[in-house]
């Protein structure tokens, strides 16, 4: 039966090409529109560790004094120095990392290139293995190279490229303006979307660092820290002492049990800071996990939100269009289906055929709007925005496009195929 | 023209002249919000800055080491100012629309406990506020003993320059000369009011404090230098700043050039709201595409309905009507539909304004775009059914005489 209402529909459809058109084209201006912007929204609010975020989280706590405090207040996105070595060495979780951002002078061997600034990450040990960062040649360093200042590093290849030509660089020294750090490991490509470890770093959504240095090493050698720092109660110079948040720090805790012990030593370590007097606040802590984190965070810009409630508004344009287009077209045809009727196919099958035809209108827009949310993705990625060379549409996004399509064109359908259904037969044939 | 027998035809239509309707208040709702934003980018991207962008560029270096940092002014300074063309070359730590270096909160008493704002500094050295070429409008501008060395992030004390909308934020409805201010310790003192001084970075901030500038007088120094602000004739500008970029190769082979934040003012500021440009582009392609969409659905049904109405329209023929009836009875119906949709849709516009105020910190929806918006739907409206009425009115007479 469904091959015959198919039959049915595409001769219905061709008899009457310039309404069929109308329609095809109304939902795939719609379909196009909604994926692209879907897409954009998709691949922003992402998971940049799939498979591993879960176990990933974030702690914070509230080391700030009583100026201004209100019981609402969230606690800082960021740690203390203090706060941070405190808690990286008691090695609670199963790894931990602290870190900032950072730029180095890098001073390239060959006189050709000129000397050029370098994005860098000062971080610890466990960010290698942690956030399951692969590794091309060599290895990350190891806890005792950070208890050590050792002046190790670990470069990214498109760095390694640029300087060694992508040759195994391990063992050769970088040089960083009047130091030099030893090259112990190069990393493969690897651009976890968005850069979730510090977000407020080159736009939520930018490139990975190009230097990776022991956090002790970098601030051994009075390298310039990048990001966000918080400060309160008097200004301070030695970032080691001073009341400022501005470094992040990221633990993994491998089951619900673990998230629950760690959140109990939070809360244990406020309050015996408080009892030290360093904290003066109530205890606020939080620990929330990667994806909770991002949310947290609103990394996904608001202008991509917005376009996504454009592109569905003018999606639902499209479908009433659509709706009434249908209902002039099946209208139409109320002679033929009074025909049908009196013949003896009952109200169901008549409704079923007139689905069928909205179901292959759908499709064929469907297949039109994908064609236009590749256009709109290609303008998308000319765009200067930091994530422009994220959007790409992926199998998840391409099933999306064609539920959607046939999904919104049945819901079109409905109306018209019911309203279409409602004619008395008689009168049809009489009036023929 | 008689409405009468117009309306009684469409209430044998209810669900398409909804659909219609419908679709045409939907079409007013998002046309009015989109247009509305639009606006709303537009007139931040040609926010007054306040100084004379077309004279000005900026050269920024990094990479020195801070202790050479005045011999590197010195060099830097005597090298750029022997470019030809070159009017003047200062030192300033922000650049509107450019570096961002002095953003920090200010508080109205020593004791920190009435707070201020957050606001810009712009710590600079002689000359550099003429230079930026902002006006005065009140009390005086910085002197030569204003301009003192500090240690430190910022001078510690001094005698400023702020802008009118910081001083009316701050002292609403005062004279803000010879109000003090401070910043943790460090205290200020007003001694001048300028008209404007846009915040380097004014698209991430509330539209009443993208002005929240403060001009600090300083002594180039440790923590002054690297940032500099050059002017020259507008036709100038570009070259002068290639000649810069040479010359720093030479005067200064110790310090890096910051490529991509030594550009001309007017370059810094098409940067600035390029994602800006891009939204207005964006809703304007939606607007396009919208009303492209809603003109092609009232061409659809339009052609639908003058094909089931031959037999009637060839009747009215055959008994007196002219073709301008016909053609008439069309647009009528047309314009009353639209005028329909347009009701609801001045609700549904309002209702979705309410709701992006609250996510998207959008201003109220002024009220002259809704009969601007009825006007382009009307117009819309029109030009769409022209096709199929016109097919209408040349329906002979003699249809009536046949039977389907």
């Amino acid at each position: 039966m469904f091959g015959y209402y198919l039959d049915m529909a595409l001769h219905s459809l061709r008899r009457n090409r310039m309404l069929t058109a109308l329609m095809v084209l109304a939902i795939a201006l719609g379909i196009g529109a909604s994926m692209t912007t879907l897409t954009v929204l998709h691949v922003l609010s992402g998971d940049p560790l799939p498979g591993t975020s879960q176990t990933l989280f974030y702690p914070q706590l509230e080391p700030r004094d009583m100026d201004g405090y209100q019981p609402t207040d969230e606690p800082p996105d960021q740690l203390t120095w203090i706060d941070g070595m405190n808690l990286l060495h008691a090695r609670r979780a199963d790894r931990q990392a602290l870190m900032t951002g950072g730029t180095v002078p890098v001073q390239p061997v060959q006189s050709s290139v000129d000397p050029f600034y370098s994005d860098a990450r000062y971080t610890t040990a466990d960010f290698f293995p942690m956030f399951k960062a692969p590794m091309l040649y060599g290895r990350a360093w190891s806890a005792s190279d950070d208890d050590s200042k050792a002046r190790v590093a670990v470069i990214s290849s498109k760095l390694n490229d640029k300087l060694f030509s992508g040759k195994d660089s391990t063992g050769q020294m970088l040089q960083l303006g009047d130091d030099a750090v030893r090259i112990v490991g190069v990393l493969d490509r690897w651009r976890p979307n968005p850069h979730f470890y510090d977000i407020n770093i080159s736009g939520s959504y930018g490139p990975t660092e190009d230097v990776f240095l022991p956090l002790s090493t970098a601030r051994d050698l009075k390298l310039t820290n990048n990001g966000m720092m918080n400060c309160w109660g008097g200004h301070n110079d030695h970032l080691e002492i001073a009341p400022c948040t501005w470094l992040q720090f990221w633990v993994q805790l491998d089951s619900p049990a673990k998230v629950a012990a760690y959140r109990e030593y939070l809360t244990h370590y406020s309050q015996e800071q408080k009892a030290l007097g360093r904290f003066q606040r109530p205890v606020n802590i939080r620990l929330l996990d990667l994806m909770g984190w991002l949310d947290y965070q609103k990394v996904v810009p608001s202008d991509v939100r917005l376009q996504t409630w454009l592109a569905f508004g003018f999606l639902l344009v499209c479908l009433v269009n659509t709706v009434g287009l249908m209902l002039a077209k099946f209208m139409r045809r109320a002679g033929e289906l009074g025909v049908r009727r009196a013949l003896g196919a009952s109200k169901r099958a008549l409704f079923a055929q007139l689905l069928v035809e909205s179901g292959v209108i759908g499709l064929s827009g469907g297949i039109c709007g994908l064609l236009l949310a590749f256009v709109g993705l290609w303008l998308v990625r000319q765009r200067p925005s930091s994530y422009a060379g994220l959007a790409q549409l992926d199998m998840s996004m391409l099933l999306t496009t064609f539920l959607l399509a046939i999904g919104a064109s049945l819901i079109a359908g409905l109306l018209p195929a019911w309203r279409a259904c409602q004619i008395t037969p008689a009168l049809q044939l009489k009036s023929n | 023209m008689q409405i009468q027998p117009i309306l009684a035809a469409l209430r044998r239509h209810r669900l398409a002249t909804l659909l219609i309707a419908m679709e045409i208040a939907l079409a007013c709702a998002v046309l009015c919000n989109a247009c509305f934003m639009i606006a709303n980018r537009i007139a931040m991207m040609h926010i007054d800055s306040g100084v004379d962008e077309t004279s000005l560029a900026t050269v920024q270096l990094t990479g020195y080491e801070d202790s050479h940092a005045v011999d590197l002014n010195a060099r830097v300074l005597a090298g750029l100012r022997s470019i030809p063309g070159m009017q003047s070359v200062t030192v300033l730590n922000s650049i509107p629309f450019g570096a961002r270096r002095g953003t920090a909160g200010i508080t109205l008493d020593a004791a920190a406990q009435h707070f201020g704002g957050v606001v810009e500094f712009y710590v600079g050295g002689p000359g550099s506020l003429q230079a930026l070429g902002v006006h005065v409008i009140a009390g005086r501008g910085p002197q030569a003993d204003d301009f003192r060395a500090f240690t430190g992030l910022m001078p510690s004390d001094a005698s400023v320059q702020i802008t009118h909308s910081l001083a009316e934020h701050l002292w609403p409805g005062v004279d803000p000369l010879g109000k003090d201010f401070w910043l943790d310790k460090m205290h200020y003192r007003v001694v001048g009011v300028i008209d404007h001084l846009v915040r380097p970075d004014p698209p991430g901030w509330p539209d009443n404090s993208k002005d929240w500038s403060i001009f600090v007088p300083a002594q180039p120094g440790k923590l002054l230098a690297g940032s500099y602000l050059l002017r020259a004739d507008p036709r100038d500008v570009p070259r002068v700043l290639r000649d810069a970029r040479a010359m720093i190769a030479k005067v200064a082979p110790d310090a890096v050039f910051d490529q991509e934040g030594s550009q001309t003012l007017s370059d810094l500021r098409a940067t600035c709201f390029r994602q800006d440009r891009a939204m207005a582009g964006i809703l304007v392609g939606v607007i396009v595409a919208l009303l492209l969409v809603t003109a092609l659905g009232i061409v659809g049904l339009a052609s639908f309905w003058v094909q089931q109405r031959r037999r009637q329209i060839g009747i009215r023929r055959a008994i007196g009507a002219t073709r301008g009836d016909i053609l008439r009875y069309f647009q009528t119906e047309n314009f009353l539909i639209v005028s329909f949709g347009i009701a609801l849709g001045m609700v549904l516009a309002f209702a979705l304004n309410v709701m992006l105020m609250k996510f998207y910190e959008l201003p109220r929806l002024p009220l002259y775009y809704l009969p601007i918006g009825a006007l382009v739907l009307w117009a819309l409206g029109q030009i769409a059914v022209l096709g199929p009425a016109l097919r209408a009115a040349a329906v002979p007479p003699v249809v009536a005489t046949r039977s389907v």
